[in-house]
């Protein structure tokens, strides 16, 4: 069992690897595709300036060098200088932003799981009766919304109407409305999940046994179902985290969030392409070892998986 | 009837004998009951019954033909179109007061039009700060919307159905080679690449297309339909591998085999066929999640061309503005739910219908 769990885990990671260099290629030779170098779009330097600029970020080499240029780089957190804002390497960027996104996606995902359960578990338990529906009718309602409008709405009902937050998320206080706002969608998704999930659980004879030997209701609930149940909400874990990490690109944007996101959103309209293919890459890898670390998980913590 | 139970010994109805009046002879009548076959239905026919008996399905049926209805056909006996800024007349200076008008506001030209008795068409929804009548461009934003949808599922859907088929059929070393490759697609970060995509292809694409057809159409747009011919058609092509793999075994499979036919012709006339539920379900539900995105990228600056509006960059656009035109952020994004909402549902109710495994 466990030498096939390594296999399993050895597999994963190759295949992570590969994924995670194709990335880095296809970024790199996508962005390496727009016509025209990345200084002709500056106010139009002198032939000599460019070639010079060029000469200095080792663009005049040939693509292939520069591709294993960048790949060293890239292995050694090393993206190269931003090309809008001047003097500044993306990874230092990169790891600005990222202080403040871990904080706020770290909060969301929290916030989603633990409720997205809760509140699964609670429709499973009163299955048909009005507290079920309620909460089918929320989750449902909230997984058509995408986390822009929600995040819009929000800015518009508590920071334009009732003025109750500040409109930017610079203070801890101002965090809040854009930790709800992202977590709205994957909680209702994991809601939905757990719901049905448990549903499932509550029906099996194990229950019965539990219930008719007396196990107090609680207990039934928490180690008999919810730990049977749990399983598919941690595959979901890994995809939310790709979820919550690119619903606040926009919420950042949104709320004034000086994050990841609102430095990529800001590198798109402003065509700073290397700090497009570093938070690009960056994020890429982070949503795949999460991807990576949910199915490992999955497989731990669910023995009946048949890892073949 | 009454005459037979007359027949019936009484009985004591304090005893435990028997109730022997259920074990009287059937009547004609409840024999004919009985022998009554129900009428044979088509598989198509069944799932609608199904589907007509989900009264929420429906009713997200009648919401999407109505808003499919309205998209196609408002525009054309609206009396102002999408790029019309009315402000500006040929050979006369801007008139600004019909900028940043409230709903059923007037501007100054036509409240003296109104006076003097000529019918103005009234601006709904108002217009926006370039003088262009709001509803209709609501309007054509959906439109754009779902044809956004629309087309990038087709296109999900024929390269989906190709690849998966062939990986199924084939099967072998050619099935575990296509099918990494499809795992390798499926890790990678969705939206990302459609962000990078996007950014790209806009910038090379406008040079390519210019003087087609297709420039009408806008880079953003065929950028959109380009990433999602690159990237999502994964899903749908697993699922689709998954059927044929379990129907390749079935006998008539290989009695067609047996007579001699094609490869493409079983696939075509045998396999896919049979896995016609699963494919109309999952492109059902692929239809909001592509105009989820599509108005995550407009929202982000990079989805359809000015100025072509979509719900999400009128959504957008309508951001700066939240303090005083509150409005035009909520009919887009209302739009944008409903539409996404009520196709979601349909597509559980379809799936709820035609998915044999659900059957009872």
């Amino acid at each position: 069992m466990d030498t096939k769990l390594a296999i399993y885990i050895l597999k994963r990671l190759l295949l992570a690897i590969v994924t995670i260099f194709l990335i880095i290629t296809i970024t790199f030779f996508v962005m390496h595709s727009i016509p025209g170098g990345p200084f002709l779009s500056e106010k139009s330097p002198s032939a000599e300036v460019t070639a010079a600029l060029e000469a200095k970020y080792g663009l005049d080499k040939p693509l292939g060098v520069q591709y294993l240029e960048y790949l060293t780089g890239v292995i050694q957190f090393d993206f190269g200088p931003s090309i809008k804002q001047r003097g500044r390497a993306v990874s230092d960027i990169i790891i600005e932003g990222f202080s403040v996104s871990a904080k706020l996606g770290g909060a969301a995902a929290a916030l989603a799981i633990v409720t997205g359960l809760i509140l699964g578990s609670l429709a499973a338990v009163y299955h048909n009766k009005f507290a079920d529906k309620a909460i089918m009718v929320i989750s449902t309602a909230f997984v058509a919304m995408p986390s822009f409008i929600i995040a819009t709405f929000f800015l518009l009902i508590f920071c334009v109407w009732l003025n109750w937050f500040p409109a930017n998320g610079d203070s801890t206080g101002g965090l809040i409305l854009p930790i709800i706002a992202l977590s709205l969608y994957p909680m209702s998704y994991i809601t939905r999940l757990t719901r049905s999930s448990m549903l499932d659980v509550l029906g099996q004879d194990y229950i019965r046994t539990a219930r008719a030997k007396g196990v107090k209701p609680y207990k039934v609930l928490f180690k008999h179902s919810l730990r049977n149940a749990v399983t598919p909400v941690i595959t979901y874990a890994g995809p939310m985290i790709a979820f919550i990490l690119t619903g606040s690109l926009v919420v950042e944007k949104i709320f004034a969030v000086p994050g990841l996101g609102k430095y990529f959103v800001s590198s798109i309209t402003s065509r700073d392409y290397t700090l497009i293919m570093g938070t690009t890459i960056f994020m890429a890898t982070l949503v795949i070892l999460m991807m990576l670390i949910s199915d490992i998980l999955y497989k731990v913590f669910d023995p009946r998986v048949d890892l073949s | 009837m009454n005459e037979q139970t007359d027949r019936m010994p009484k009985k004591n109805p304090f005893s435990f004998q028997l109730n022997l009046k259920d074990f009287q002879p059937a009547t004609e009548e409840e024999k004919a009951q009985q022998i009554k076959m129900q009428e044979s239905t088509s598989f198509f026919k069944d799932g609608m019954r199904r589907l007509w008996k989900n009264k929420i399905s429906i009713a997200c049926l009648f919401i999407i033909i109505a808003i499919v209805l309205i998209v196609f056909f408002v525009p054309m006996f609206f009396p102002y179109s999408y790029d019309q800024q009315l402000g500006i007349t040929q050979g006369q200076s801007i008139d600004s007061t019909y900028n940043n008008l409230k709903p059923f506001e007037y501007s100054t030209t036509e409240q003296a039009q109104i006076a003097k008795g000529e019918k103005i068409f009234p601006h709904i929804f108002g217009t926006d700060s370039a003088g262009r009548d709001y509803a209709i461009r609501v309007i054509y934003g959906a439109r754009i919307s779902l044809l956004v949808g629309f087309f990038s599922s087709i296109i999900v859907l024929i390269i989906g159905i190709i690849y998966g088929s062939v990986a199924g059929y084939a099967g072998g070393k050619v099935d575990l080679i296509m099918m990494r490759i499809v795992d390798i697609i499926y890790s990678l970060p969705d939206m990302l690449m459609i962000i990078l995509f996007s950014v790209v292809l806009k910038q090379t694409l406008a040079p390519v297309i210019e003087g087609t057809a297709l420039e009408k159409l806008g880079t953003g747009m065929i950028s959109i339909f380009i990433v999602f011919a690159i990237l999502y058609w994964v899903g749908m092509a697993r699922l689709i591998r998954g059927q044929i793999l379990s129907i390749k075994q079935q006998e008539y499979v290989l009695t067609a085999k047996s007579i001699g036919a094609s490869s493409f012709r079983i696939i075509r006339k045998h396999l896919l066929p049979n896995c016609i539920s699963v494919i109309i379900i999952s492109t059902a539900l692929q239809i909001p999640s592509a105009i989820f995105t599509e108005s995550f990228l407009s929202f982000l600056g990079l989805g359809v061309s000015i100025p072509m509006p979509s719900l999400g960059s009128l959504a957008s656009d309508a951001l700066s503005g939240i303090y005083s035109y509150a409005y035009r952020l909520i009919i887009p994004a209302l739009v944008i739910c409903l539409i996404v909402l009520s196709l979601n549902l349909l597509g559980d109710g379809l799936r709820d219908a035609f998915d044999p495994k659900l059957k009872k």
